[in-house]
């Protein structure tokens, strides 16, 4: 059916510990009922893909983890989100501190309008991450390299973030994201908008990204959950329809509704 | 295969075979009524730049005179015997009257001018020359002496004379004001070269004036009134109306009450301006005491007009920041605040700018309003100082104008044509400044 890869080549890196840990989770947009019931466990250093067709809510639980749904004014969230234990729908927790933590990567790169190095250094800054310049240059040295675009863009630290390619643009994104020192990297549809080139890049860097982070990725192409992904989420119509191995979803799907999407028949 | 085209019965009545080289009745239609659309917007704009071509001309024909005026100009050379003598005298302004004058037979000697002239047609010819000269020497004795090189304001009829706006059909008999035999004398002294149109900077530089001395009338303590009223604007309507946008924009929650304030504003936009003229008379003199005519007032009142305005354009560049950059600011972790500040408002500024500009303009031409607080008084000196510029009396550019339009003296009409001209240069200016700022701070990304 497809051509998956061996996703355990890095099988020691995968852990077992459970890094968030999501309960009878329920979104309602205004009266729709946009999540219905999810619960799943994401674990640490491990890339968790979530696909399904257009509307069926994968990106709408994605924002949830980060709270971006906060700023919508007619979402509701209910059911709970433990982070390491920790529910971050609590009273005392402060979104802006959740973010730092919960770094996003968007579906259109949108690198501030400022200087690549201002883009990377934004986070740290505001953060406090870094006490002197010498401090936020090897900051923003190590967040460039670990989104491989160090190389194209060392010598150009002042040229304009919005002046890059497409898919460098991304790359700067996820630097600019993981500037932060981040334990969860959300990435909503990190490659929609890029060329397959560009899409490869960005998927050798986020299986480098799991030796650090939790990872988890929206992703519209089955192909990419399967490259990337060691675990694979599908949800359909706001329900979680099938949570497992990728390489179990892909190849032995338990639900009829897993294996009509993966081969085609709906979505 | 649907069924709608499996069950279809033949057409009974073949299409007729139309040829592409012939146009059909239909799209004849369809063309004509394109042509008379554009028709019809050639003329709409044809009428638009004719009418604007005729206000043009108006205002730079009846204006531009404003800008130019008849001197005397005389290379003139007073003795310290001359001075002691004139100032030992009864009647010292005659004695330096009679000095002009013979230097001025001197001259007229010298160029080959032949002309009959006596002191009270000098008088009424050049104005007073002996005490403007009077008044030089006292000032400054340290030029008795020297030549100095006199360049006096002629009598405002020499000007319109010169101007053309004057002749000798106008004068039916000879009055205290002017003779016949004046206009052969003016001829003569523009000739020999001391009577000439020169710039009029006192028009620009100078204040109002009485129907005494109508040629010497300028808007300077207007501009300078219309200038301390915009400071004012400025210092009060960007930074409230920036900060009332931001909050509804990016704050606000979305209720029926902030839908109400919302409404208002835009309400607020198309009130007309004498209505906040009564509310400053209301609130700001009558209630709160302020000084009337007084430019910080002014300025209040223009605030109020220019603050719908900034508040609108300043939400719709708020709104046009794209929500993408919102969100990779609170993805690494910015918080609402940071994120407007940091990121919404730089990229937001260029509109912020060019819609103040504009409110700016917008006030700067308000007449209305300012009439209702008495701003449109005699201006006959400027303010002693700068903060004293703000409280005392003071009149705008357009109150100005219309001050002196209503006035009966035609001299004053050409001030006023004149004082449009300088109006128009400001707002000019300022659009200009707002294009360029947009231009320059064109969206990034």
């Amino acid at each position: 059916m497809y051509d998956i890869p061996n996703t355990n080549r890095d099988a020691a890196v995968e852990s077992n510990e459970v890094k968030f840990k999501c309960t009878d989770c329920q979104v309602y947009y205004g009266d729709t009922h946009a999540i219905k019931d999810v619960s799943c466990d994401l674990r640490d250093r491990t890339v968790t893909a979530f696909i399904g067709p257009s509307g069926c809510g994968k990106s709408t639980f994605l924002r949830c983890l980060n709270r971006m749904n906060d700023t919508i004014d007619v979402a509701r969230v209910q059911g709970s989100f433990l982070l390491d234990g920790e529910d971050i729908y609590d009273k005392k927790v402060d979104p802006v501190q959740l973010r730092a933590k919960v770094g996003m990567v968007f579906q259109k790169p949108n690198p501030f309008p400022k200087s690549i190095y201002d883009n990377v250094a934004y986070g740290p800054r505001i953060h406090g991450l870094a006490k002197n310049k010498a401090e936020l240059d090897d900051i923003v040295e190590k967040a460039l390299r670990r989104g491989a675009i160090w190389n194209e863009v060392k010598d150009r630290l002042d040229a304009p973030g919005t002046g890059l390619s497409g898919g460098q643009q991304q790359r700067l994104c996820i630097a600019r994201a993981v500037a932060t020192e981040p334990e969860v990297l959300l990435m909503d549809e990190p490659c929609s908008a890029l060329d397959p080139i560009a899409t490869s890049q960005v998927e050798e860097l986020i299986d480098e990204l799991r030796e650090n982070f939790s990872v988890v990725i929206v992703t519209h192409s089955m192909q990419q959950a399967a490259r990337v992904s060691q675990k694979t989420a599908f949800f359909h119509l706001g329900n979680l329809v099938e949570f497992g191995d990728t390489n179990q979803i892909f190849t032995n799907p338990q639900d009829s509704r897993t294996e009509s999407y993966i081969t085609g028949r709906i979505g | 295969m649907t069924d709608a085209t499996a069950n279809t019965p033949a057409d009974p009545k073949p299409k007729p075979k139309t040829s592409l080289l012939a146009a059909d009745a239909r799209t004849n239609a369809r063309n004509a009524a394109e042509k008379r659309f554009q028709y019809f917007g050639l003329a709409a704009i044809a009428a638009g730049a004719f009418f604007l071509v005729v206000l043009v001309f108006a205002i730079l024909s009846n204006g531009l005179p404003a800008f130019k005026q008849a001197v005397v100009k005389m290379d003139f050379t007073l003795t310290q015997a001359q001075f002691d003598e004139a100032e030992s005298a009864t009647l010292k302004t005659k004695v330096y009257t009679g000095y002009f004058i013979s230097a001025l037979e001197q001259k007229l000697q010298a160029e080959g001018v032949t002309a009959q002239f006596d002191a009270k047609a000098i008088d009424r010819i050049l104005g007073k020359v002996g005490g403007q000269m009077r008044g030089f020497y006292r000032e400054n004795p340290d030029k008795i002496g020297q030549e100095i090189s006199f360049e006096l304001p002629a009598a405002s009829r020499v000007d319109r004379y010169l101007k053309g706006g004057f002749t000798r059909a106008d004068l039916t008999s000879d009055n205290r004001f002017f003779h016949q035999s004046d206009f052969d004398l003016v001829d003569a002294l523009k000739d020999a070269g001391i009577v000439r149109s020169a710039f009029n900077w006192t028009f620009i530089t100078g204040v109002d004036t009485g129907v005494d001395n109508a040629g010497g009338a300028g808007i300077g303590a207007s501009v300078l009134g219309s200038f301390l009223m915009m400071l004012v604007v400025l210092c009060l309507a960007l930074p409230i109306g920036v900060a009332a946008s931001i909050y509804l924009e990016e704050f606000a929650p979305k209720n029926r009450f902030t839908d109400f304030i919302e409404v208002n504003i835009s309400n607020l936009a198309a009130v007309p301006s004498i209505v906040f003229g009564i509310l400053g008379l209301a609130v700001f003199i009558q209630f709160m005491h302020l000084p009337q005519s007084a430019p910080l007032v002014g300025g209040l009142v223009l605030t109020l007009m220019t603050l719908p305005t900034i508040i609108i354009s300043t939400r719709a560049s708020l709104k046009s920041v794209p929500p993408s950059i919102r969100d990779a600011a609170l993805g690494v972790g910015a918080s609402k605040m940071q994120s407007v500040f940091h990121h919404v408002l730089p990229l937001a500024a260029p509109g912020i700018l060019t819609g103040t500009i504009i409110g700016l303009a917008q006030a700067l031409g308000e007449t209305a309003p300012l009439l209702l607080i008495g701003m449109v008084g005699f201006i006959a000196r400027y303010p002693d100082s700068f903060l004293g510029g703000f409280e005392g009396p003071n009149s705008a550019m357009p109150a100005q104008i219309y001050n002196w339009a209503s006035r009966s003296d035609v001299v004053f009409t050409e001030k006023a044509w004149g004082g449009i001209i300088i109006l128009l240069a400001f707002l000019l200016t300022m659009n200009i400044i707002a294009i360029i700022l947009r231009r320059r701070f064109e969206r990034r990304w």
